[in-house]
């Protein structure tokens, strides 16, 4: 399996606050890996520095071999890498169709290419991704008037339909009742397997993130604890305890 | 409304625009003044409605087309340094029609020209800072505008500029002036319909409700946002030419940069209309505008505290315009609706 995003000895702090203190890590094509850490330990943080929301202070990223570090946020997701928010983010005014609409992929999209009619082969597969996530019969209500948990659902097929290699999600369960949740992480196993999409997942749900990750990662105080597989992490006493708060 | 009801409302609409200087020649140039409101409501809600950027500068681009149609209009045949020096008295300027044609023709597309230039360069510029800091960085724009035209003596300096004087032997101007504007308002509103049915429309909806989402999902944000301020810039460029010629007067902070009239006036009948619709700014318009000539009729002296209260009324009871408020009262009519989901294999995951 080859190397599709790679973190050699990243840095990044908030004034005095170092969110981020020398973390290298790994994912592999075709792989789900999670990334746990107790709350503040700065695993969002790294997502954005992935991302190119702001600039790392020290370290290298690579994606697909490309130097993503100086790269900003729109350059980054056209390259196929792409995350999605805590706080769900989808555009609340726009009909569930127009929201995966004008999410499908902008590489090697031009501006002018926005300017062409609106394309069947777009709604059509946006049509089957909303049936996928099972929002199908509300595709024309706005995103905003959906509720919490069918608004994850839309963030989610909105991510499928800008068909990315790579997908950071940030607690995709957070917020969602038990019953959709093993709906969910059933959903991103497919996607995984039936789309081919890399996951890179935060998650603080435990036995979600343990059935869903094949290798998980561990941050506390922005350094990485350990890492393996989850019933490895799951019994490390260092984890156990970062949780707990004794380290 | 079925595209049936759309086409005959257009129709219409095309109709009455055309034969009103005949039937109600007293109102020719009041209504020419609505064909072009009607252009500044639409071209305000492409950036403001569509796209959620309240500016308060875009009477900018109608004083850049104002002027710069004015001048080419003059330089076809005179020095502009001594067109306005003379402040149209002394020496008298004679335009043959032929000449006054011509320039007329080409101060326009050099309005058009000069707004797109300038909405380009500030765009890159203010479109990076978003919300309130947009909305006051705009109106500052407005008053920088035509502070400079007012300290600017080739353009006549605080003391203005007229408009070439027409020959008498085109006739009645008005007329004139009357069919460019409803040529142009239909121009912008077709325009602007074919553009609300491409995927541009869904770009800049996607920046109105959440910017760092649609940069997060690979939309060339920046480009995307200058590009449609552009776009406005273009007719209201075209506007401002036809508005100098109608007004034949142009004072750079009364006319021309005049953000606490037609600056204002802008937002509001969008925002009265409904934003983000095609037909609400033109809505907004019409009724902006019937209102404002009654009260200045009617209630002459005290017309604008009545325009002052409407505004109020309007903010407090219509905070979402008149098709907002029909909207969220009869949502099925916009197409929102619920279906069955017609997949029954999905049909036990799906979330209720």
């Amino acid at each position: 399996m080859t190397t599709i995003l790679e973190l050699t000895g990243v840095s990044k702090a908030f004034g005095g606050i170092r969110a981020n203190r020398n973390v290298s890590l790994n994912v592999k094509q075709g792989e789900i890996v999670g990334l746990i850490g107790p709350n503040g330990s700065g695993k969002t943080t790294l997502f954005s520095s992935i991302v190119g929301a702001h600039p790392v202070d020290a370290g290298t990223i690579r994606f697909k071999d490309v130097d993503i570090t100086p790269l900003r946020v729109p350059q980054i997701a056209r390259l196929g890498l792409l995350r999605t928010f805590q706080q769900t983010r989808i555009y609340g005014g726009m009909t569930c169709m127009q929201n995966m609409v004008i999410s499908a992929s902008q590489r090697d999209a031009t501006l002018f290419d926005l300017f062409a009619r609106e394309r069947a082969d777009l709604d059509d597969r946006a049509e089957r991704l909303l049936e996928f996530v099972g929002l199908y019969g509300k595709r024309h209500l706005p995103g905003g008037s959906l509720s919490f948990g069918q608004q994850k659902l839309l963030e989610f097929a909105m991510a499928l339909m800008n068909e990315p290699d790579m997908l950071m999600l940030d607690e995709p369960t957070a917020g969602i009742n038990p019953t959709l949740i093993n709906g969910l992480v059933d959903r991103l196993k497919r996607a995984n397997e039936e789309f081919g999409v890399t996951l890179f997942v935060i998650e603080h749900n435990m036995r979600a993130i343990m059935t869903l990750a094949e290798r998980i990662y561990c941050l506390a105080h922005g350094e990485l604890l350990a890492e393996g597989r989850p019933e490895e992490v799951r019994n490390d006493r260092r984890v156990i305890d970062a949780y707990l708060g004794a380290y | 409304m079925t595209a049936r009801h759309r086409l005959l409302l257009i129709a219409a609409a095309g109709l009455i625009g055309v034969l009103w200087p005949v039937l109600l020649p007293a109102y020719t140039i009041q209504m020419a003044e609505l064909w072009l409101f009607i252009v500044f409501a639409l071209t305000w809600d492409l950036v403001g409605g569509q796209m959620g950027y309240n500016s308060f500068g875009n009477v900018v681009f109608v004083g850049v087309g104002m002027y710069a149609c004015a001048v080419v209009q003059v330089s076809i045949l005179y020095s502009v340094s001594a067109y306005t020096a003379a402040r149209g008295g002394g020496t008298e300027f004679v335009f043959p029609p032929d000449a006054y044609l011509t320039g007329l023709g080409l101060g326009l597309a050099a309005g058009a020209v000069a707004a797109v230039v300038v909405a380009l360069c500030l765009g890159s510029l203010v479109l990076g800072m978003r919300g309130h800091y947009f909305a006051i960085c705009t109106l500052g724009l407005g008053v920088a505008a035509g502070e400079l035209a007012a300290g600017w003596d080739w353009l006549g300096a605080g003391a203005g500029m007229t408009a070439p004087p027409p020959p008498r032997e085109i006739g009645d101007t008005n007329m004139l002036f009357y069919y460019m504007s409803l040529a142009l308002a239909a121009v912008t509103f077709l325009g602007l319909g074919w553009l609300y049915r491409t995927r541009f429309v869904l770009a800049i909806n996607a920046i109105r409700d959440d910017e760092d989402k649609a940069e997060a999902m690979g939309l060339d944000t920046t480009r995307i946002k200058v590009t449609a301020w552009a776009i406005g810039a273009l007719f209201l460029g075209v506007a401002g030419g036809i508005y100098g010629n109608l007004k034949r007067f142009i004072d750079p902070t009364e006319v021309a940069f005049s953000g606490a009239t037609v600056g204002v006036w802008m937002v509001l009948m969008a925002i009265l209309g409904g934003k983000g619709t095609l037909w609400g700014p033109v809505i907004g318009a019409i009724v902006f505008q019937v209102t404002k000539e009654f009260f200045w009729t009617f209630l002459l002296g005290w017309q604008r505290v009545a325009l002052g209260v409407l505004i109020v009324l309007i903010v407090v009871f219509f905070p979402q315009g008149i098709l907002g408020w029909v909207r969220e009262r009869f949502p099925e009519r916009f197409g929102h609706t619920v279906e069955p989901d017609t997949v029954p294999a999905a049909a036990k995951d799906t979330v209720q």
